[in-house]
């Protein structure tokens, strides 16, 4: 890149890594309070049932227990992610929906009283049809599990762009496939958990591990009846995200609720296997899509068909079924796409938001399509994907403007950083490679509600002794790099070392920031940072110059400096002065220029405390046709990637060798955590694409509950990925950033498909990749 | 359940406790101790984050009862740094990116530890098979083999 940074790019080691090495990073579950009771919820065993009685007595008698509370203690007020789909009460009304459904709470002493009380609640059920799966739910004459949403249908998307059917019409290739991916679970490390303490003045103050505090916050006051100014959330560490954490919890609720009634600070913690019932991670989806070409290759038209899995409750869902139509417009030239989305109502923990939410089944299927057409074509993969790319300044059919598309640089660094011209179509039997590409949104272009919000903002103190520099931002750090992001961007923008610049983040008190969700946060949390500190640098440099009786535009501050150009200007009294005032200190500032630490703490002495503000929204984005919000953001990451695999001809065993990923991050804020990024991305892809899958039995019970029968990749499973970073220079993102936490999982699950599809010839048209399926295709095709 | 005395070495302290039977060395140590940085993800020994070094092999401290460790040496992630000095494994993981939310980071480091303890020069593929018990979502492990390759290289440097 030919901007030249101090800090940005480099590989500073990440703010709170110290403390997470030594154990000192304190997650929720190591908070103690004192006085603290412990809280614990009574779930539904039943999928679907009408709760006729609920009988706390024997609960409320057991000594040492302090609260019980039921759907009669608190408000009915039904809460949600999006407005539009609010379907969640605190605790079940009349009727459960899923088996760990939320019927009362408890709040003792401590955590095996709350356990023992727990199971005294007696509940009397009328079992109902339990509807498991979308084929069962939008059957004729099911029976209704939300009356509100008749036929089980909670989302609904219709849209076509250009006209589909005239333009396959006018195509010389046309394929038609299908794919099922299953219900996936985020697998963070840390289970959900939360503490409640409501103090004298009416304050309840939430610590919860969450991606999102403020939308928490809101649905706290919401829900509770509270101010907003009287509650506020605070994300501590968080243990991991990626999805299933962005909204409030039964937790977040039920430890409020107890905490309020009581007094005293209630802790709540999910066990592993409450993590799969609570759910809120990705769908199952059936796609079913329809690509037409002309025989040169060119794409013309895709029709995409898509029924989602939701689960019992909306959750991010009304979200993701936009998603899963509106992700494939790029990063390929597409004039006509048309798009018939549904999400259904089923008795299981409701699916949400993930990692590439909504895009990474749909791309799962298109991408395999490209290299079926390829092949029936005859033309390399990679061939036809340069044909018909995108580049920067192009729209999609729906009104998605890619304002920086480093798309063909990826292609073409994973094509020559793979070697892929040596291996594809040269590789023994069992020995494959594919390739795939995709592109993700750069944080959502519209909040959750209807809203004119700024999406972030950022306060920054400058120490009035001098040097340093606070940095407040509510963003929410879940181990992506929020802080460091934020000190990287500040410590640039301001012209001062990394080291100098300290960040509290992840507290609503701290200002508005809408979370880590829809890879959001370099950004949009970033763009607010920047225009903070560069506020502060306007303020000190104005004082500056006043004192040196100079013009503004003569001075910057540059790595700790400050930069006088033109004549020589005597920076002596100011130094003098300083000195002055640290008589019998060491360190004193030195040489010709004047110090960060100099000028700020004249600017001090002459204005009294600098602090400078940021907030960042993002402009008016996308289409006027209904649902063109979901998929707007002010800029697209895109990646590619390459996958070589062996697949074991005798037991279907499939092994990922290397992995080849560029991603353009329109520019790399921390270079090391991009890499961290791409990385993580590829494991959670490769994950889901070879075993992730979460299981239910006939009854609607997850079979498959712990991290030992639901197995996410361990060190043995992930080969060597070779990250490339591409920088096209976002000119909508702060320092010409954009995102890589989400975007980089688009490519991975179709590229192993492509892999596999190139090593034994079997076209997967079901996730997981699991041994058995695998050698039934490599059977079936040794019969044709 | 009635309490009774037992004594533990822990991080080279000799530690006086009142424990009921059935406590797992996890529930003792971040309850009992405070040693919060041993984290509790799973209880049933499927994640690793718990991961304690016991006489310097790595163990899932939530599946030993804290009777099951009287008598001997627990190391947690709060005893590895010599003051303000911190152990090479801990420089590498924060110097290479091996720490993204860092759940795992305290058990993946003692893992590395006893895995270097055992051999000071391990492969890549030993290094694998050495922290196959200890799950991350973050990273897709790539920068924790690195550290932990790096922090070898340090060590050697080091007692040479």
């Amino acid at each position: 890149m030919s901007k030249q940074f101090d800090v940005i790019g480099k590989r500073f080691p990440r703010k709170d890594a110290p403390a997470k090495a030594t154990g000192q990073a304190q997650f929720v579950d190591d908070m103690v309070f004192p006085d603290m009771l412990w809280g614990a919820i009574l779930q539904s065993p039943h999928a679907h049932a009408r709760v006729l009685n609920v009988d706390t007595s024997k609960a409320q008698a057991l000594p040492g227990v302090k609260a019980v509370i039921t759907a009669k203690d608190v408000p009915g007020t039904k809460y949600g992610v999006s407005p539009a789909r609010y379907d969640e009460t605190v605790f079940a009304i009349d009727k459960v929906r899923y088996v760990g459904d939320e019927i009362a709470a408890v709040a003792a002493v401590d955590l095996e009283t709350a356990l023992e009380a727990v199971s005294l609640i007696e509940v009397e059920y009328e079992p109902l049809p339990a509807l498991l799966t979308p084929q069962e739910a939008l059957a004729e004459g099911a029976p209704w599990i939300h009356d509100e949403f008749p036929g089980n249908i909670g989302g609904e998307v219709h849209q076509e762009f250009g006209d589909v059917e005239k333009a396959l019409a006018q195509c010389d290739i046309i394929r038609t496939d299908t794919f099922q991916s299953k219900r996936q679970d985020g697998g963070a490390i840390e289970p959900h958990a939360a503490i409640a303490v409501y103090d004298l003045d009416g304050r309840l103050t939430l610590h919860s591990a969450t991606q999102v505090p403020h939308y928490v916050q809101r649905t706290l006051a919401m829900v509770t009846g509270l101010p907003i100014s009287k509650v506020r959330v605070i994300k501590p560490y968080v243990g991991g995200g990626f999805g299933p954490k962005s909204e409030a919890t039964p937790l977040d609720l039920c430890s409020s609720f107890l905490a309020m009634a009581t007094g005293r600070p209630v802790k709540m913690l999910y066990t592993r296997e409450q993590v799969f019932l609570h759910g809120r991670a990705r769908h199952g989806y059936f796609h079913e899509m329809t690509l037409g070409v002309k025989k040169d290759g060119t794409l013309l038209a895709l029709k995409n068909r898509c029924v989602m899995d939701g689960g019992a409750y909306s959750s991010f869902g009304i979200a993701t079924v936009y998603y899963a139509g509106s992700l494939l417009g790029a990063p390929y030239k597409l004039p006509n796409m048309k798009y018939d989305g549904v999400r259904v109502y089923t008795n299981k923990p409701a699916c949400g938001a993930q990692r590439g939410h909504g895009g990474v089944h749909a791309r799962a299927l298109f991408e395999q399509q490209l290299d079926l057409i390829a092949e029936e074509l005859g033309m390399d993969p990679v061939e036809l994907r340069l044909k018909n790319i995108m580049e920067t300044g192009d729209v999609t059919c729906n009104d998605l403007a890619m304002s920086s598309l480093g798309m063909k640089e990826c292609i073409e660094a994973v094509r020559d950083g793979s070697s892929w011209k040596n291996k594809r179509g040269k590789l023994p039997p069992g020995k494959g490679i594919g390739m795939a590409s995709g592109f993700f949104v750069s944080g959502a272009g519209y909040p959750i509600y209807r809203s004119e919000t700024y999406h972030s903002t950022v306060n920054l103190k400058v120490q009035e002794d001098g040097g340093g520099v606070e940095v407040l931002t509510a963003a929410a750090e879940i181990g992506q790099g929020a802080e460091t992001m934020v000190a990287t961007i500040t410590a640039e923008a301001l012209g001062v070392n990394y080291n100098d610049v300290h960040v509290q983040s992840g507290s609503t008190d701290f200002g508005v920031d809408l979370g880590a969700y829809s890879s959001r946060t370099t950004l949009m949390t970033g763009h607010a940072a920047k225009l903070a500190a560069e506020d502060a640098k306007q303020q000190i440099l104005a004082e500056l110059a006043a004192e040196l009786e100079i013009d503004v535009s003569r001075l910057d501050i540059k790595r700790g400096e400050v930069i006088i150009s033109g004549e020589p200007v005597d920076i002596t009294p100011i130094r003098t002065m300083y000195i002055k005032e640290h008589r019998g200190w060491n360190n004193m500032p030195e040489g010709d220029n004047l110090t960060f630490r100099e000028a700020s703490r004249l600017a001090f002495l002459r204005k009294g405390s600098i602090t400078g503000s940021g907030a960042y929204k993002p402009p008016p984005l996308g289409g006027k046709f209904k649902g063109a919000a979901v998929g707007t953001s002010p800029a697209y990451g895109c990646s590619a990637q390459v996958v070589e695999v062996t697949v074991d001809m005798e037991t279907g065993q499939v092994f990922v060798d290397k992995v080849t990923d560029a991603h353009d991050c329109g520019q790399a804020i921390n270079l090391t955590q991009v890499e961290g990024q791409m990385e993580g991305s590829v494991s959670m892809g490769l994950g889901e694409g070879l075993f992730e899958q979460v299981k239910f039995d006939a009854e609607g019970r997850v079979e498959n509950p712990s991290l030992g029968d639901y197995r996410i990749p361990t060190i043995m499973d992930i080969p060597n990925i070779q990250s490339l970073v591409i920088e096209s220079g976002e000119p909508n993102g702060p320092f010409g950033a954009k995102e890589v936490g989400e975007g980089g999982i688009m490519p991975t699950i179709p590229a192993l498909l492509n892999a596999v599809r190139n090593a034994v010839g079997v076209q997967v048209s079901e996730l997981p990749l699991i041994p058995e399926n695998m050698l039934l295709g490599i059977q079936a095709l040794k019969k044709k | 359940m009635s309490k009774h005395q037992i004594t533990l070495m822990v991080n080279g302290l000799e530690r006086e406790l009142l424990v009921e039977p059935n406590r797992t060395l996890t529930q003792v140590l971040r309850e009992d101790l405070r040693l919060t940085g041993t984290k509790h993800g799973c209880g049933i020994g499927d994640c690793g984050c718990c991961t304690v070094l016991m006489d310097g092999q790595a163990v899932n401290s939530c599946l030993l009862l804290a009777f099951e460790a009287v008598g001997h040496e627990i190391t947690t992630i709060e005893g590895l740094a010599d003051g303000n000095r911190l152990h090479p494994l801990q420089d590498s993981f924060i110097e290479l990116g091996a720490i993204q939310c860092g759940f795992c980071s305290p058990g993946m480091i003692l893992s590395s530890k006893a895995l270097l303890a055992n051999n000071p020069s391990p492969t890549e593929e030993e290094i694998r098979m050495g922290l196959s018990g200890n799950l991350c979502r973050c990273t897709g492990y790539q920068k924790i083999v690195e550290a932990v390759h790096d922090a070898a290289q340090k060590m050697k440097g080091a007692s040479s």
